[in-house]
C-alpha cells in the first residue's frame, strides 16, 4: 500500500465563506468550493477546533450545522462580539470578517485530495 | 410567473439600485428593506427631535423619482419604509404624487408598535424575557424606547389584493417582503408550508441586495465583473413554489451557485429551523441549479407549520459610547500605538474615570480577527508601515464618555512620534440604542392593513 502523504493546508484554498451577527452571536457559513472537498470540511473542522481558532474572541460556545445540500457547514459562535451590535466597541462590530478569519485555519488533508 | 425584484439591502444601500431595477429591464414587483434594528434607533432620535419624522425619508424621494415608471410598467412597490410612523409616510407618498398629478392607491400595515401596551402584557404575566439570556423585561423596563413586531406577509398580501400600487409597512419580516406578492399572485394559503418556506428562502436570497449578485463575494472575488454597475437581484417565481435568482441583462456582478450560497448562510442558525411569522423554512432541503448564466434555479424547498408566537424587537438605552483614532507610522508602528494605549489608559485611570468597558483594536496589525493566528510574526511586526490605534470606551455616564473624547489628540504631541490625528477632529459621544428580542403569541397582536387612495 502506498504511504498516505499528509500536508497541511489553509481552509481557504478549499473553502469560502461569509459571517454576520445576531444580536451577541454571529454565524459562519463555510463553504466547499468542490462538492468532493466537503467530506475534509466535516471531519476537520469540528466545532472544538473552531472555538479554539477563535481563543479571546468567542467567550461561549461553538455550535455547528451540516448543510451537506449546500456542501457547506454552519457555525454559531456565542457571545462573540463584545455584547454585540450597537454595544460593541470592536473594529468588526458585526462579525463580518470572521469569515475571512476562519478561512485562515490550517487543516490537515490527504496529500492526494489535495 | 412572476418577477420580484430587490433594490435595497439596508437603509444606505445604493439611491441608483431601485431605480435600475425598474428602468433596465421587467419586473412586477420592487421589494426595498430600509430595517436593520439599528434603523429603528435612528428613526426615534429622528422623531424626538421633529414628530413629522420617523420613517425612510429616502423611500418618499425614490418614490416621486420613479413615479411615473411605475405607472408606465404596472411595477407595484412593497418597501418597510415606514419605520416608526408608517401613517407619515403615506402622507409624505400621497403628496408627492399629487404634486406630479398621479392618482396613487398606498396601503399601509401597522399594528406592529407594541410601545404603550407593554406594562399591560407584564401586567398579565407574558413576560417579553431576553430570548437570548432569559432575563425578564423588567431589567431594563424603565430604559425602554420602542417595542416592535415583526409580521409575516400574510397582511402584506392582503394589502396587494386590495389594489394598492404601493404597500408601506412598518416592522415585516424582511424576507415576508418577497413571499407577498407570490401569496397575492399565486393564492398560496396559510397552511402550504413548503410554498412559503420557498418564498421564505427566495426572500432571504435577496433581501440583502447586491450580497446575493457578486457583491461581498468571497470566492473568486477579483473576477466577477463591473462591480460598479453591478446588477441587483430579481427572483422569477412560479405557482408552484420553485423559482430562479437572477439579474437584469447587461447589468455587472455574478450569480452563481456559489454567490447563491454564501448568502443562503448569511444571518442564519440552525439551517433546519430558519423561523419566520409564516413557517419554519429548512435550509438543507434548498436544491440548487446553475440554470443559465447569471441565473440559479432553486428548487426541492421544504418546511414546517408556523409557529405561534411572533418575534419582538424592544430598543433600549444602554450608556454612551465613543471612540477615537491614531496612525502611528514606520518605524515600529505597532509598538508604539501599543505603547500610545497603554499611556491613554494610564490617563485615563489617574482622571478617575470609569467605564464599563474600554477597548483597543490595531488597525493595520489585528484589528478586525483579533485571533492569535492572525496577529503579524516577530518578523513582519517591525516593518509595518502604518498602524491605527483605534480606542472605544463606554460608560453609563456621559460626562466620563466625553471626558474621553478630549484625551486622545493631545498624544499627537505629548506621545510616542510618527503620528497622525488622520483629520477626524474630536470623537463624538454617541448613546447607545441597544436591542432586546423576545417573543410574543401571536394572539396578542393583529396586524392593521388598510388602503388610501390619493385624492386626484
Amino acid at each position: 500500500m502506498a504511504k498516505r502523504e499528509l500536508i497541511k493546508r489553509r481552509l481557504i484554498e478549499i473553502a469560502h465563506a461569509r459571517s454576520g451577527d445576531k444580536g451577541d452571536l454571529v454565524n459562519i457559513g463555510l463553504i466547499a468550493k468542490r462538492p468532493e472537498d466537503y467530506p475534509i470540511l466535516v471531519r476537520e473542522v469540528t466545532a472544538d477546533r473552531v472555538k479554539q481558532h477563535f481563543a479571546g474572541v468567542c467567550q461561549g460556545k461553538v455550535e455547528r450545522f451540516e448543510l451537506p445540500n449546500l456542501g457547506a457547514l454552519n457555525f454559531l459562535l456565542h457571545e462573540a462580539l463584545d455584547g454585540g451590535g450597537t454595544m460593541a466597541l470592536k473594529a468588526d462590530p458585526q462579525g463580518k470578517t470572521y469569515s475571512t478569519a476562519l478561512l485562515r485555519m490550517e487543516i490537515v488533508v490527504d496529500g492526494d485530495a489535495a | 410567473m412572476i418577477r420580484i425584484a430587490n433594490g435595497q439591502g439596508f437603509w444606505g444601500d445604493s439611491l441608483e439600485a431601485p431605480v435600475d431595477q425598474i428602468r433596465r429591464g421587467p419586473i412586477d414587483y420592487l421589494t426595498l428593506d430600509y430595517l436593520a434594528e439599528v434603523t429603528m434607533s435612528i428613526l426615534q432620535k429622528q422623531r424626538a427631535r421633529d414628530p413629522q419624522a420617523g420613517y425612510a425619508r429616502d423611500f418618499v424621494d425614490l418614490i416621486a423619482r420613479v413615479l411615473p415608471d411605475l405607472k408606465d410598467r404596472r411595477i407595484r412597490v412593497i418597501a418597510n419604509a415606514g419605520g416608526i410612523h408608517p401613517m407619515g409616510c403615506r402622507d409624505a407618498v400621497l403628496e408627492r404624487a399629487a404634486r406630479q398629478d398621479l392618482p396613487l392607491k398606498v396601503a399601509t400595515v401597522t399594528g406592529d408598535d407594541i410601545t404603550d401596551r407593554l406594562d399591560q402584557f407584564l401586567k398579565r404575566g407574558i413576560e417579553l424575557k431576553n430570548m437570548d439570556t432569559g432575563e425578564p423585561l423588567s431589567a431594563i423596563r424603565a430604559q425602554v424606547e420602542r417595542a416592535n413586531v415583526y409580521f409575516g406577509a400574510f397582511p402584506v398580501a392582503e394589502a396587494l389584493g386590495l389594489g394598492a400600487e404601493i404597500v408601506i409597512t412598518g416592522r415585516v419580516a424582511d424576507a415576508a417582503l418577497t413571499l407577498a406578492p407570490m401569496i397575492h399572485e399565486f393564492g398560496w394559503k396559510e397552511t402550504d408550508w413548503d410554498k412559503l418556506s420557498a418564498g421564505i428562502v427566495a426572500g432571504h436570497a435577496i433581501e440583502c441586495g447586491a450580497q446575493v449578485t457578486g457583491g461581498n463575494c468571497q470566492l473568486d472575488w477579483e473576477t466577477i465583473p463591473d462591480l460598479a454597475d453591478i446588477g441587483y437581484p430579481i427572483v422569477e417565481a412560479e405557482p408552484d413554489g420553485t423559482f430562479s435568482v437572477t439579474k437584469h441583462a447587461g447589468t455587472g456582478g455574478r450569480v452563481t451557485v456559489a454567490s447563491v450560497k454564501e448568502q443562503l448562510l448569511y444571518e442564519i442558525g440552525d439551517p433546519t429551523q430558519y423561523i419566520t411569522p409564516d413557517c419554519v423554512a429548512d435550509f438543507t432541503t434548498v436544491h440548487l441549479d446553475q440554470a443559465g448564466e447569471n441565473r440559479v434555479r432553486f428548487s426541492g424547498i421544504a418546511g414546517r407549520p408556523a409557529t405561534n408566537y411572533y418575534k419582538v424587537s424592544i430598543s433600549y438605552t444602554a450608556g454612551y459610547k465613543a471612540m477615537g483614532s491614531l496612525v502611528y507610522t514606520w518605524p515600529d508602528a505597532y509598538k508604539k500605538a501599543r505603547a500610545a494605549d497603554q499611556i491613554l489608559r494610564q490617563r485615563l485611570t489617574r482622571l478617575g474615570l470609569r467605564f464599563d468597558e474600554i477597548r483597543t483594536a490595531f488597525l493595520g496589525a489585528n484589528g478586525c480577527h483579533e485571533i492569535p493566528a492572525a496577529e503579524p510574526t516577530p518578523e513582519i511586526e517591525p516593518h509595518l508601515p502604518e498602524v491605527v490605534l483605534r480606542v472605544g470606551v463606554r460608560s453609563e455616564n456621559r460626562a466620563a464618555v466625553d471626558r474621553f473624547t478630549r484625551e486622545i489628540a493631545p498624544l499627537v504631541l505629548n506621545g510616542p512620534p510618527g503620528v497622525s490625528g488622520l483629520g477626524l477632529g474630536r470623537p463624538r459621544v454617541e448613546e447607545i440604542v441597544a436591542f432586546w428580542p423576545a417573543l410574543i403569541p401571536k394572539s396578542e397582536v393583529r396586524p392593521e392593513v388598510a388602503i388610501w387612495p390619493s385624492a386626484s
